[in-house]
């Protein structure tokens, strides 16, 4: 009987030599999966490198939606305030809302409120040497010592209420090469007229654009001296602001404490910060634009996957019939097949996140792509679902094949 | 000798458009170790939907199967897939190997499949493929065989995880009649020496020289068996 026969001697070192390509302990289904993915792995690379280029289009995307997002949001989301307060019926509009210093005064007297602060928007610019383009920045005024006045990373905060000091943003820095100490000017249009206001830069803060700007921080009574107007004046009687930036002794509190303000203050309306950044214009039609396109390029993915490995697995149906005929379980047969397309995506996913680092790495600062953790996190969770999302259909072919197709029948 | 194989009064039926027809009618027949039997007949007669139910592939409408003491009609579906991997080879007559293995492969996973893939189980395959005179062609793949080659590599996956049956569909529909003679004459030599039952169902009415035993059938129901030497040699030399 053949299986008794002695094994020839001369055999032995040559059994040494395959003993790695043996893998006895491999379970069949990653046997199957990966020496057919081995065998195939051109086709199978392809569609790996689809998914790297969804990869990118989605990191991307993603990025885009977070870096043009920040360009709206980001002061308003760092404020050192729990409650934004606009004027009321203003629909949340930041220019359209003003507020005058008895109403500031009344907010103080509100129980609860730890203390308050006002800010003030205006567009300037900063000229740039040479031939470059002017800067445009957004000029907010705000009290120095009081909520809404950004922390300074380097160099000090502002101190005096007429100082003619600035803090700004890190943006403002990246693109002005300012640094702590520096003077530059302001130029803004006073009546018919030009005018250079120079300050000097007593702090810089991170990043806190506000209506897609870099941002310069001055002085309540700085700003009004200072921003653009349509007639020159020495101020108003009384100032006029756009917010109040309002701490709370208990954060917590938030929702008793809004709806205690616009009670005890008259003409308010309360607001966190996301309320607050999400009512800037554009915010919102901006993100679900970016996130439609990102939702529309996973579902291509899908689609893509799904139907190339759908077409696999049509080709394979009297393969897989004969498997199962010689005893190959159900279960086998189809976690071997998602243990391919599992493998296929995340190759994908990891080439393309790869891709899409070296990519951002080459790009200059001022291109508002931003990655952060979790963005990137939710993007490659979401990427990674593709493959066993578009192999629903082929899983649902693979396990209804049925093994009498083997012998060319079927019930 | 012992039986491993018993069929008792096994009946499949179809309707079709309230037309009920037997496939297999009524036929018991019993298949003891180390016989090699075919099935023979016209088509249509049932010869397929025989092996297929033997095979535990398909439940028949009537009657019951043992095989090596065990009714199949008591066993789930995955209790079935077991069965046929432990205890059952198969050569079918088209899409037989495992494209993207090679000849040794295709063999080996039948010990895969049933967990007990190791060095010696490597040995026993390549002397197996050797001996049905594949010794050289360990590493090719499928397109890489010619028709003969697959069926016997087929052959040696059939064989290799010590089954109790082993089931050919039409072993020889793509072979010349020399490759033919040359694979059964293998086949029925290993499932001697192995004390197998094998079944063999074929057009080729040539190979039944091989058999210890010829079943015909007619219109799902069994017409003759020819089970003496002679009568066998008789049958299979009048094809000639
Ligand atoms: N799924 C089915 N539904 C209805 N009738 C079927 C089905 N499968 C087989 N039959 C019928 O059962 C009978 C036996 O078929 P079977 O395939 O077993 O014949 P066979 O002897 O293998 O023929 P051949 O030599 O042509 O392969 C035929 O009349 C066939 O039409
Ligand atoms: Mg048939």
């Amino acid at each position: 009987m053949y299986i008794e026969q002695p094994l020839p001697k001369q055999r032995a070192s040559k059994r040494l030599t395959l003993a790695p390509s043996l893998a006895p302990g491999l379970p069949i289904p990653f046997f199957l999966a990966f020496k057919e993915l081995w065998r195939y792995r051109g086709r199978y690379l392809l569609i790996s490198l689809v998914i790297a280029l969804i990869t990118t289009l989605v990191l991307f995307i993603g990025g885009l939606a977070e870096g043009l997002g920040a360009g709206n949001k980001e002061y308003l989301d760092k404020l050192n305030a729990d409650v934004v307060l606009y004027q009321a019926n203003v629909d949340l509009s930041i220019p359209s809302s003003r507020i005058d210093r008895s109403r500031v005064n009344n907010v103080r007297r509100v129980e609860g409120v730890k203390d308050v602060g006002t800010i003030s928007f205006s567009n300037a610019t900063i000229p740039l040497g040479g031939n470059a383009a002017p800067l445009k920045v957004s000029l907010i005024g705000i009290e120095p010592g009081k909520p809404g006045e950004p922390p300074a990373f380097e160099g000090e905060t502002l101190k005096g209420k007429r100082d003619r000091a600035a803090i700004i943003d890190k943006n403002t820095a990246l693109r002005t090469g300012l640094q702590v100490g520096d003077v530059f000017n302001i130029k803004s249009i006073q009546g018919t007229e030009e005018k250079l206001h120079p300050l000097t830069v007593a702090g810089i803060t991170d990043g806190r654009q506000y209506s897609i700007q870099p941002s310069v921080f001055v002085p309540y009574q700085t700003w009004e001296d200072i921003k653009p107007k349509s007639v020159v004046d020495n101020g108003p009687e009384t100032p006029i602001f756009n917010l109040m930036a309002v701490q709370l002794d208990n954060p917590r509190d938030f929702e008793a404490m809004a709806a205690r303000l616009e009670n005890q203050v008259s003409e308010v309306e309360a607001v966190d910060r996301k309320t607050a950044y999400e009512s800037t214009p554009g915010y919102s039609a901006q993100q679900s634009t970016l996130n439609t396109q990102r939702f529309f390029t996973l579902l291509i993915g899908v689609l893509v996957v799904g139907g190339f490995f759908q077409i696999q697995t049509l080709q394979k149906v009297a393969q897989v019939g004969m498997l199962k005929a010689i005893g190959t379980s159900n279960l086998s047969v189809a976690i071997a097949f998602l243990l391919q397309i599992i493998a296929i995506t995340i190759l994908g996913v990891l080439i393309g996140g790869a891709g899409t680092l070296l990519l951002a790495l080459s790009f200059p600062a001022t291109v508002p792509i931003v990655f952060t953790p979790e963005s990137v996190a939710t993007a490659i969770a979401a990427l990674v679902l593709i493959g066993p999302l578009g192999g629903l259909v082929s899983v649902r072919i693979l396990t209804k094949v049925e093994p009498l197709t083997a012998l060319g029948l079927a019930s | 000798m012992k039986t491993i194989l018993q069929t008792n009064a096994v009946t499949k039926s179809y309707t079709v458009d309230n037309v009920t027809i037997n496939a297999v009618n009524e036929v018991s027949l019993e298949i003891k170790a180390g016989e090699f039997v075919a099935i023979v007949g016209p088509s249509g007669s049932g010869k397929t939907t025989m092996l297929a139910m033997l095979a535990g592939l398909l439940s028949p409408t009537r009657g019951n199967i043992v095989i090596d003491g065990q009714d199949l009609a008591a066993m789930k579906e995955a209790r079935l897939t077991r069965f046929r991997r432990q205890k059952i080879g198969f050569t079918f007559q088209a899409n037989n190997l495992v494209p993207y293995l090679s000849a040794l492969e295709n063999v080996e996973l039948m010990l895969r499949l049933n967990g007990r893939f190791d060095r010696a189980g490597r040995q026993r395959a390549k002397d197996l493929l050797a001996q049905l005179g594949l010794g050289e062609r360990l590493k090719n793949l499928t397109s890489q065989l010619s028709g003969g080659q697959q069926q016997r590599v087929a052959i040696a996956r059939a064989l290799i995880h010590n089954p109790q049956i082993v089931l050919a569909d039409e072993p020889t529909a793509s072979l010349d009649t020399e490759r033919a003679y040359q694979v059964v004459g293998t086949f029925a030599g290993l499932i001697q020496s192995q004390n197998l039952a094998g079944i063999m169902v074929t057009h080729d009415l040539r190979m039944t020289r091989y058999v210890d035993k010829i079943i015909q059938m007619r219109d799902g129901q069994i017409n003759k068996i020819i089970d003496t030497r002679q009568a066998i040699l008789d049958f299979a030399d009048a094809r000639n």
